[in-house]
C-alpha cells in the first residue's frame, strides 16, 4: 500500500503598516484605540464617499513582492466583491481579482526547499465584529487597513513542519521588507491554509482552514487536518470540500457555520479607481533602496559555524543582522562573538525591551576586539556589550564604557608585581606560596585567585600566572 | 443671472427666490426648502459688499440642489425612503465650491429616487409637474431642477446625469442642460447610481450662464480620483469649433420619433446653418446598441453601489426583523422604490457567476466599439446633433406600469455617458401644444466648452 502524500496551500493575509489607511487619510494604526476612533466618511461609506489610494501602500507591494522573489505587474487594478455582512460598511471589499499587483515567484525556505508564490494581490481590511448573546457590536477601525494577499502556487507544501517553516520565512520576509508591523497577536499576519491527502498524482478534495494566527496553530491545524483526512478515507469515507474553523484549545478542527454555501462574489471592476501604472523606474528604485534579504544572510553567516538556531534568531531581526554582516564586513573572526552575544544575551527574554538599533557594528567590531586581545575578560565583554544598548551610553565608545565601569584589565606588569608581592608576603597566603615553590604547582590557583581579587578582576589571570610562577621559582 | 453688487442686494435675489418656489409650490420642484440658512448666507455676502471686501463671481445667486448632492444645510434624501432624515456630515466639492463663489442654496431639488427613472415620478415624496403643463411629466431624474430653472424660480440649478438625467428634464422644459465630459466634476459628495457613468451639471437659461456655473465646478479634486486636470479654464468666446461643420445623426431621426421632435432639431439645425455651420447627415449603426449596453453596465453599478445601504450605521432601519437576513431585506425592502430594486436585481443578475462574461463583459466590450464609432464621426465634425429624447413630454402615469419604454427614453442620451462625452441640450423649439423641445450637442471628451460656443453662436443668431 503506497504512502499518503499531502499536499498543503497558503493564503496569508499581511496587514501592511502604512500610516494611513488604503483608501482614506485616517490612522492606520488602531491598537489600544478606541473602538471607532479611527474611522472616516469613507470608512464609513456614507452615500457619496469615494476611494482615495494611498501610494504608500503600493510602494510597500512592491517591496514586498521584491522580497518574494516576484514579478511586480506595473498595471494592476481594483475590483469589487461583493457580499452583506456588518463589518463590510460598503457591502463590497475593494480587492485585485483580476489583475493584481504582484505577479509569480518563488521563496527559499531555511531547510533549502522552495515555495512557489502564485501571486499576491492588494486589498482592504474589513472591520471586526464582536458577538454577545443577542446582539453583535462593530468596530471600523481595521476597515480599510491595506492588505496583501499572498497566495502559494502548486505543488505547494507537503508537510505541517514545512509550511510552519514557509510562514516564518514569510514572515521574515515580510519584516525585511518593512510591509508590516509582524505582530501576530494583532493580527498583522492571519493564515488560511488549505490542506488535502492522496496517495496518487491526482489531488484529493481540499479543505480550507481560515484565519490561523500563530505559526503555532498552522502546524497544529495541518497536523490534524491531515491525520483526519486520513482517518476519514481510510474508513471508507470521503472529504467534503468545506471552510474550517480551527479551535487552538481542543486542538481540533470543525465546519464554519453558515460558511456551506458558495457564496457568489459578483465581482466586477471598480469604477471610482483609476489602474494604478508603475513605470520600471519606480520598481527598479525600490529594488536598490532595499537591503540584503534572509537567504543573503543565511549563505554569508555560513562561515561563522553558527548553529541552526542562533542563526536564524539573529536573521529574525533584521537590524541585527544587518550589523553581523558588517562586522563580518570589517574582520570575520570578530564576527563569532558578536553573533553569540546577540543570540545568547540581547535575545534573550530579559533584554526584549532593549532598542536593538543601539549598537552600531563598529562599536561591537571594536568590543569584540578587545575582548579578543584580552584587553576584556569574556565576562566583562558581556557587561559592556549589555551597556551599549543602554540609551544613556549611545555616545560612548566600548573602550571609554569599559574603563567608566572599571573593566579594563591590568596588563601593566608593574602595577600587577606590586599586587602579586603584596600577595606572596601576606600571611594567609605563605602556606600556598611555600607549596609552589616546592612545586606543588595546584596551589599557585589559589594565589591568582587572590591577585584577581586584589586587581578586582581587571589583572589578565594568564599574566598573573607566568608572573607568580617567575616570583617563585 | 443677476450678481449681488452695490445696488443688487443678495437677500433681495435670494428672498424674491423663496418668494418663486412658494408660489410655484403646486408644481413640486423641492423636497425642502433652505431659507433659514439662505437668508443668513446672504446677509452674510451683503455686508461683505457694504463694507467693500471681495464676493465671488456668483454672489448672492440663488440655486436649487439635486437632492442626491450632500451639504450640511438640512437633509439629503435622494428622494428615497432610505434616507429620509440623513444629515451629511460633509458637502459635495460641487457645492464647496460654488458656494465659495457665494453662490446660495436655496432648496433640495425634486429626483427620482436615487436618481433612477426619467419622469421624476418614482421620488418617495411624490412627483414634479411639468413647468409647461401641469399634466405632465418633469422629465428625470432631475426633473425638480429643471422646473425650478424653467419656472425662473432660480437662474441655475444642479443636476447629476447617468444616462440623461439633465438633458432630458431640459429639453422637456426649455432650459440648457449641461451634461460634462466624465471626470470634469467631481462626484465627491454625490449620492453614486453608476460610478463609471455618473456625471455632474447643471441647467440654466443662457449658454454663458451655464458656462460660469460648470467652470466654477470644474477640475480636479484630490477626493475623486477620477477628475480631470485643467479643465474648463477658457472664456466661452475662446473655445470656437475650428472644423465648422456638425453631423446630424440619421439613426436618432427615423421611426419612434415623434414628428414634432424632428421637426425643432431640423429647426435648430437650420440655424446652425444660418450661423455658418454645414450641417450634414451622418450614420452610426453601432448607436442603437447603447441603450442595450447602458442597462447592463448601469444597474451592475447601481446594484453595487446601493450596497451599503443595509440600515446598519445610517439611513432608514426596519423596526421588525429576526435575523441579520431579515434586518437586511426587510430594511432594503421599505427603503428603496419599485425601481430600485429592479435595477439592483438586474445588476446583479448580470454580474453573477456564469452570467458575467455573457452579460456584463461583453457590454463593457460593446462599449469601447461605440467609443470608437463616435470617436470616428467627431474626427470630421465638431459635433453631433440629434434629439435629447423621442418625444416631448408624456403625461404622468403614462408610462409608469412600462418600465420598458421607459427605459427607451434614454436612447439618446446614454451614448454619451457611455464614450464619457459632454453633451448638452439646448432649447429648440414648441410643440403646437406648447410643450418645449430641445436637440443635443455631443462632442468629443473635453469639448464641453466648444459645444457651449455652438450653442451661443445659434443664440446669437436666433
Amino acid at each position: 500500500m503506497s504512502e499518503y502524500k499531502a499536499t498543503i496551500g497558503i493564503e496569508c493575509h499581511v496587514q501592511l503598516n502604512t500610516k494611513t489607511k488604503l483608501f482614506s487619510a485616517v490612522d492606520n494604526d488602531a491598537v489600544d484605540k478606541e473602538p471607532n476612533s479611527c474611522v472616516s466618511p469613507i470608512d464609513y461609506a456614507l452615500p457619496g464617499m469615494l476611494p482615495v489610494l494611498n501610494k504608500a501602500a503600493i510602494e510597500k507591494c512592491v517591496r514586498a513582492g521584491l522580497a518574494m522573489n516576484c514579478a511586480i505587474n506595473l498595471t494592476s487594478r481594483f475590483d469589487r466583491k461583493h457580499y452583506y455582512y456588518p463589518d463590510l460598511p460598503k457591502g463590497y471589499q475593494i480587492t485585485q481579482m483580476y489583475q493584481p499587483i504582484v505577479g509569480a515567484g518563488v521563496i527559499h525556505l531555511p531547510d533549502g526547499s522552495e515555495v512557489k508564490i502564485h501571486h499576491a494581490h492588494l486589498e482592504e481590511d474589513a472591520a471586526k465584529s464582536t458577538h454577545f448573546g443577542d446582539y453583535s457590536l462593530v468596530d471600523l477601525n481595521r476597515a480599510g487597513t491595506p492588505l496583501l494577499e499572498i497566495v502559494t502556487d502548486l505543488p505547494g507544501m507537503s508537510s505541517a513542519a514545512q509550511a510552519r517553516l514557509y510562514c516564518e520565512e514569510l514572515h521574515r520576509l515580510m519584516m525585511y521588507a518593512n510591509a508590516t508591523n509582524g505582530d501576530l497577536y494583532q493580527g498583522n499576519m492571519r493564515f488560511d491554509v488549505n490542506v488535502s491527502v492522496s496517495k496518487t498524482d491526482e489531488l484529493g478534495t481540499r479543505t480550507e482552514t481560515k484565519n490561523l494566527n500563530s505559526f503555532r496553530s498552522v502546524e497544529r491545524a495541518i497536523e490534524y487536518e491531515i491525520k483526519r483526512q486520513i482517518s476519514v478515507l481510510e474508513k471508507g469515507g470521503t472529504i467534503k470540500q468545506q471552510t474550517l474553523g480551527w479551535n487552538d484549545a481542543t486542538g481540533k478542527t470543525s465546519p464554519q457555520r453558515g460558511k456551506e454555501e458558495a457564496q457568489d462574489y459578483r465581482y466586477m471592476p471598480d469604477p471610482d479607481l483609476p489602474p494604478v501604472v508603475l513605470t520600471q523606474e519606480y520598481v527598479d528604485k525600490i529594488a536598490a533602496s532595499m537591503g540584503a534579504m534572509p537567504q543573503d544572510y543565511r549563505s554569508k553567516f555560513g562561515v561563522l559555524n553558527l548553529d541552526d538556531s542562533a542563526r536564524e534568531a539573529i536573521i529574525n531581526h533584521p537590524i541585527l543582522a544587518e550589523r553581523l554582516s558588517e562586522v563580518c564586513d570589517k574582520d570575520v573572526k570578530l564576527a563569532p562573538r558578536v553573533a553569540n552575544w546577540f543570540a545568547s544575551v540581547l535575545l534573550a527574554e530579559e533584554n526584549a525591551d532593549k532598542d536593538f538599533k543601539l549598537a552600531t557594528s563598529a562599536e561591537l567590531a571594536e568590543l569584540s576586539e578587545m575582548v579578543e586581545k584580552k584587553e576584556l575578560s569574556s565576562t566583562a565583554g558581556k557587561e559592556v556589550f549589555l551597556a551599549l544598548y543602554s540609551a544613556k551610553n549611545t555616545s560612548k565608545t566600548p573602550h571609554a564604557l569599559a574603563k567608566e565601569m572599571n573593566l579594563l584589565q591590568e596588563n601593566d606588569e608593574g602595577a600587577l608585581e606590586a599586587i602579586i608581592d603584596e600577595v606572596l608576603t601576606a600571611p594567609e597566603c605563605a602556606k600556598a606560596a611555600e607549596d609552589v615553590r616546592n612545586g606543588e604547582m595546584k596551589a599557585i590557583g589559589f594565589l591568582v585567585g587572590q591577585v584577581m581579587k586584589k586587581s578586582k578582576g581587571k589583572a589578565n589571570p594568564a599574566t598573573v600566572n607566568e608572573l607568580i610562577k617567575k616570583k617563585l621559582s | 443671472m443677476k450678481i449681488a453688487d452695490k445696488t443688487t442686494k443678495a437677500v433681495d435675489l435670494v428672498r424674491d427666490a423663496l418668494e418663486k418656489a412658494k408660489k410655484f409650490e403646486e408644481y413640486h420642484c423641492f423636497i425642502s426648502m433652505n431659507e433659514a440658512r439662505a437668508l443668513e448666507r446672504a446677509r452674510e455676502i451683503d455686508a461683505k459688499i457694504e463694507k467693500g471686501e471681495k464676493v465671488g463671481r456668483l454672489a448672492g445667486v440663488p440655486f436649487a440642489l439635486k437632492d442626491n448632492y450632500l451639504s450640511r444645510d438640512g437633509f439629503t434624501t435622494a428622494a428615497a425612503r432610505m434616507l429620509e432624515e440623513f444629515a451629511s456630515p460633509i458637502t459635495a466639492t460641487a457645492v464647496q465650491r460654488l458656494e465659495a463663489e457665494g453662490a446660495i442654496m436655496i432648496g433640495r431639488a425634486n429626483l427620482d429616487a436615487y436618481a433612477h427613472g426619467g419622469s421624476t415620478e418614482n421620488s418617495y415624496f411624490g412627483p414634479t409637474h411639468n413647468s409647461a403643463d401641469m399634466e405632465r411629466v418633469a422629465g428625470g431624474s432631475s426633473g425638480g431642477s429643471a422646473v425650478a430653472v424653467a419656472l425662473g424660480i432660480v437662474p441655475f440649478a444642479l443636476g447629476s446625469d447617468t444616462g440623461g438625467s439633465i438633458r432630458q428634464p431640459a429639453s422637456f422644459n426649455g432650459v440648457y442642460g449641461v451634461k460634462p465630459t466624465y471626470g470634469a466634476v467631481s462626484r465627491y459628495g454625490v449620492v453614486a447610481m453608476a460610478s463609471s457613468t455618473d456625471t455632474m451639471g447643471c441647467f440654466a437659461t443662457s449658454a454663458d450662464d451655464a458656462d460660469l456655473v460648470m467652470k466654477i465646478m470644474a477640475g480636479k479634486d484630490e477626493k475623486d480620483s477620477t477628475t480631470l486636470d485643467d479643465f474648463w479654464t477658457k472664456d466661452l468666446a475662446e473655445a470656437a469649433p475650428s472644423k465648422k461643420k456638425i453631423g446630424l445623426i440619421s439613426d436618432f431621426m427615423g421611426d419612434g420619433v415623434d414628428e414634432e421632435v424632428k421637426k425643432a432639431v431640423k429647426d435648430y439645425a437650420k440655424k446652425l446653418e444660418k450661423a455658418g455651420f454645414a450641417v450634414e447627415e451622418v450614420k452610426l449603426p453601432i448607436a442603437k446598441y447603447a441603450l442595450a449596453i447602458y442597462y447592463i453596465v448601469q444597474p451592475a453599478e447601481v446594484a453595487s453601489n446601493l450596497s451599503r445601504y443595509d440600515g446598519i450605521r445610517y439611513g432608514h432601519r426596519a423596526k421588525d426583523f429576526d435575523d441579520l437576513t431579515g434586518l437586511y431585506s426587510n430594511t432594503r425592502d421599505e427603503g428603496f422604490m419599485t425601481e430600485n430594486k429592479r435595477r439592483i436585481m438586474i445588476g446583479n443578475f448580470v454580474l453573477s457567476s456564469g452570467f458575467y462574461d455573457a452579460y456584463y463583459l461583453k457590454a463593457q466590450k460593446a462599449r469601447t466599439l461605440l467609443i470608437n464609432g463616435y470617436n470616428d464621426l467627431l474626427e470630421k465634425y465638431d459635433a453631433l446633433l440629434c434629439p435629447v429624447a423621442p418625444n416631448p413630454a408624456f403625461k404622468l402615469g403614462e408610462n409608469t406600469s412600462d418600465p420598458l419604454k421607459m427605459y427607451l427614453e434614454d436612447v439618446m442620451t446614454v451614448p454619451a455617458n457611455l464614450t464619457g462625452m459632454p453633451a448638452i441640450s439646448v432649447p429648440a423649439g414648441k410643440t403646437k401644444g406648447g410643450l418645449p423641445v430641445g436637440a443635443q450637442l455631443i462632442g468629443q471628451r473635453r469639448s464641453d466648452q466648444m459645444l457651449l460656443n455652438i450653442a451661443k453662436t445659434v443664440e446669437d443668431v436666433a
